[in-house]
């Protein structure tokens, strides 16, 4: 009996002790605070009409989250200065082109489409499966894009995948004149490939553009898995591989992390993540157009990433609202309107990309690390002025 | 692998490293060269029929458009590169200041009242006055920015000044915008640039090319000499090198990354005008294009190095024109970035080895 009650006794200790070291791996705060978001985010579009200005430049956010958080992870966690992130949501708004209307008018393909686009010429697969395409697509292009730059350092490889991203623009626009046979071009240049399929799902139907709340769900659970995949990343072993690649490449390898797999693994992941949300954004717009992967584009989700905190996957996520929030709501819906309230008798939309590069200025002049600055960073930089400190008292004495 | 294949492999990659990027650089003009000689050209009409030439008077035409379309991509890439040289900084609101600078050239003729009836005493006295003016501007506009937007920053991550120059290019392309408006705006041909100056057996030169290099040359030649003799210039290759051990040297590092910015939008003031009675028409956004280019100009002729940026420019220049006169002005950028990748695969450090801390 006694001995039975010392077992008992050390499974319970054994059990209390990994308890309290999981609540100390994840404090019971955090977890209800991830848990009371999910909350809000889930009821958020019941406090806002269903076509309002709102819902729509929320719906823009989260994809431009979706975006951040891949940019994240190449250049925040790799260290790898991406500034050709545009080529791959110009190749997920193409998949959708491709792969969900009638743009290859001699094919005759259907996978799980609603009834009524199952009668149209053209490939037409499920959203779902046109994700899988997208995901396909741009991790192979990413390794691509990776593998020339494997060599070079930071400012180089800029310079490469931004050639690279305007390589991609240039073909999107002149893709009408590469035919693959029977009439057919690679894409529709500036005109855009009109009437994407909009998202169907057997048992829900089909989603239209006066009812965003399904979109808002949709692109909801996107970046709620996006999020999950970064966060579990981060801690993962190739994530901690990323950071000493970061860090110091001489010294990772040297360890033993292998240099090119980490590296292509970080193009191919953050590529990834950029084409769902391209798939999402192209399918929302209902057409893609060459003219809208322009090189300003991955400046902006660039921007989005740094004013946030490079390298935190919070600041990429409230970067990204900060930034989308203003260019597509603060700027056209609510600052436009101000002159007039004044009885000023001007218009806003001639200043708007003066005013987000003046924001841009201001929040990082007065921010210089980010809004929320990686938690490994933050201890470099209060480290390093500790240190500082340190000698200034030696030098004193 | 077998022994001999790895040994042919070894051989094979150090030979492409040393002479694949010259390789890829006469690539393109030697193929339309030959296609010239071989296959002809038209060139023109005459009583109607069309007349086939089989020389190289049309590359010998290209050429020359190319080297001096690629003056301004030089003028405006040494700002580039003595700004990456000093603070390790991609400048993006560099572009943005030379257009600024075409702007307040177009002005200034506004003002002086410049046009195509003045005589060429007034005109070229107006230009020399238009271009001392556009170089004092854009070298105020370019210090004004670091003063504002970089300097505040100088113990900041990395990444984060680059978004503050982001912030400026929007800046000012939204004051270029609001100045002359979203449409390119036609300027007068003041140089009459399609008058032909001198033909060298059947290349035409016109006045434009004798203009930009005209400009571009001594400019150069005036950097150079600053940079290497005086002792500003020391002092900026000392902080280059060891902004640390300049300063405990005595140097002024402030003021001398100021005097950089200075000489960078001066150059660019230049190019500026330049632009303007070159193509003859200025708008907001080529500010932007412009300094795409001509980044990609330091990058490849080794960034930090100001002769390599000059070469790149003028190699960017020619690459350029013999795609837009070939394969169609669509495919030009795609060639031009096409290019840009050979040589960083090819030649990581650019034409001339770059000069930067890092590369020591």
């Amino acid at each position: 009996m006694n001995e039975l009650i010392a077992q008992l006794t050390e499974w319970r200790a054994a059990l209390i002790a990994r308890r309290d070291a999981l609540a100390r791996r994840v404090p019971w705060w955090s977890r209800a605070l991830a848990t009371a978001l999910i909350g809000i985010g889930i009821i958020l579009p019941f406090f806002f009409s269903q076509d309002s200005g709102f819902m729509g430049a929320t719906i823009v956010a989260l994809a431009y989250v979706v975006m951040a958080l891949g940019l994240n992870v190449v250049v925040g966690f790799a260290g790898l200065l991406d500034l050709g992130y545009v080529a791959f949501y110009a190749l997920g708004a193409y998949s959708v082109g491709w792969f969900g209307s009638d743009f290859f008018f001699n094919a005759h393909t259907h996978v799980l489409v609603s009834a009524l686009t199952s009668h149209e010429a053209g490939i037409h697969f499920n959203f779902v499966l046109i994700l899988v395409c997208a995901v396909v697509i741009t991790s192979v292009a990413g390794m691509l894009i990776g593998l020339p730059t494997l060599r070079l350092r930071s400012d180089y490889i800029a310079i490469v995948t931004l050639a690279f991203g305007e390589i991609i623009g240039v073909v999107a626009t002149n893709g009408t004149s590469i035919h693959l046979g029977g009439g057919e071009t690679l894409t529709a240049g500036n005109n855009g490939i009109p009437a994407l399929d909009l998202p169907y799902f057997p048992g829900i139907g089909s989603f239209n553009l006066l009812q965003l709340r399904p979109w808002y769900w949709l692109i909801f659970t996107i970046m709620l898995l996006v999020l999950f995949i970064n966060l579990r990343l981060r801690d993962s072993r190739l994530g901690r591989a990323w950071i000493a690649l970061r860090e110091d490449e001489v010294a990772a390898v040297s360890m033993g992390v292998p240099l090119v797999r980490t590296k292509l693994m970080a193009y191919a992941i953050g590529a990834t993540f950029g084409g769902m949300s391209g798939v999402f954004l192209g399918a929302f717009d209902t057409t893609v157009s060459a003219d809208q992967f322009q090189f300003s584009f991955s400046i902006f989700v660039l921007a989005m990433i740094i004013v946030g905190g490079l390298g935190s996957i919070w600041g990429a996520v409230l970067g990204a609202l900060l930034l989308s929030y203003i260019n597509y709501y603060l700027i056209p819906d609510v600052l436009n309107g101000l002159p007039h309230d004044l009885g000023l008798n001007f218009s806003l939309t001639q200043l708007s990309f003066g005013i987000f590069g003046f924001l841009l200025v201001l929040v990082m002049v007065l921010r210089p690390q980010g809004l929320f600055p990686e938690r490994r960073r933050r201890l470099e930089l209060t480290a390093a002025i500790a240190a500082e400190d340190a000698q200034l008292v030696e030098a004193q004495e | 692998m077998p022994e001999p294949a790895v040994r042919v492999l070894a051989a094979l990659r150090r030979y492409a490293g040393r002479w694949g990027l010259y390789v890829a650089l006469v690539a393109l003009p030697a193929y339309y060269g030959i296609h010239d000689l071989t296959h002809g050209y038209q060139a023109g009409f005459q009583a109607g029929h069309p007349v086939v030439r089989h020389d190289l008077t049309q590359l010998g035409f290209n050429l020359v458009e190319g080297l001096s379309n690629g003056a301004i991509w030089a003028l405006i890439a040494m700002g580039y590169t003595l700004v990456y040289g000093i603070i390790e900084l991609i400048n993006f609101a560099h572009g943005d200041v030379f257009m600024i600078g075409s702007f307040v050239a177009v002005g200034l003729w506004g003002t002086l009242g410049l046009g195509l009836a003045t005589g060429p005493v007034g005109l070229i006295a107006g230009l020399l006055l238009t271009l001392l003016v556009c170089m004092a501007v854009c070298g105020s506009l370019n210090v004004l920015i670091e003063r504002v937007a970089y300097r505040p920053l100088r113990n900041a991550p990395k990444l984060a000044p680059l978004i503050t120059a982001v912030g400026c290019s929007f800046i000012l392309q939204n004051v270029g915008l609001l100045w002359l408006g979203s449409s390119p705006q036609g300027v007068n041909d003041l140089i009459r640039e399609n008058d032909t100056v001198f033909q060298i057996s059947g290349v035409i030169v016109h006045r434009a090319d004798v203009l930009a290099l005209g400009v571009m040359i001594p400019l150069v030649i005036a950097l150079t000499w600053f940079i290497t003799n005086t002792r500003q210039g020391r002092a900026m290759r000392a902080t280059a090198q060891d902004p640390e051990a300049a300063r405990l040297m005595g140097i002024n590092v402030n003021t001398t990354i100021s005097l950089t910015f200075l000489l960078g939008g001066m150059l660019a003031g230049a190019a500026g005008l330049v632009y303007a009675l070159y193509e003859t028409t200025v708008w907001y956004f080529q500010g932007f294009e412009a300094g795409l280019i001509a980044f990609t100009a330091a990058v490849m002729g080794g960034i930090g190095n100001v002769r390599g940026a000059v070469l790149g420019g003028l190699i960017i220049g020619c690459i350029q024109e013999l795609s837009d006169s070939r394969l169609g002005p669509q495919w030009t950028e795609a060639v031009v970035f096409g290019y840009l990748i050979l040589v960083m695969v090819l030649r990581p450090r650019g034409l001339l080895g770059e000069e930067t801390r890092e590369a020591g």
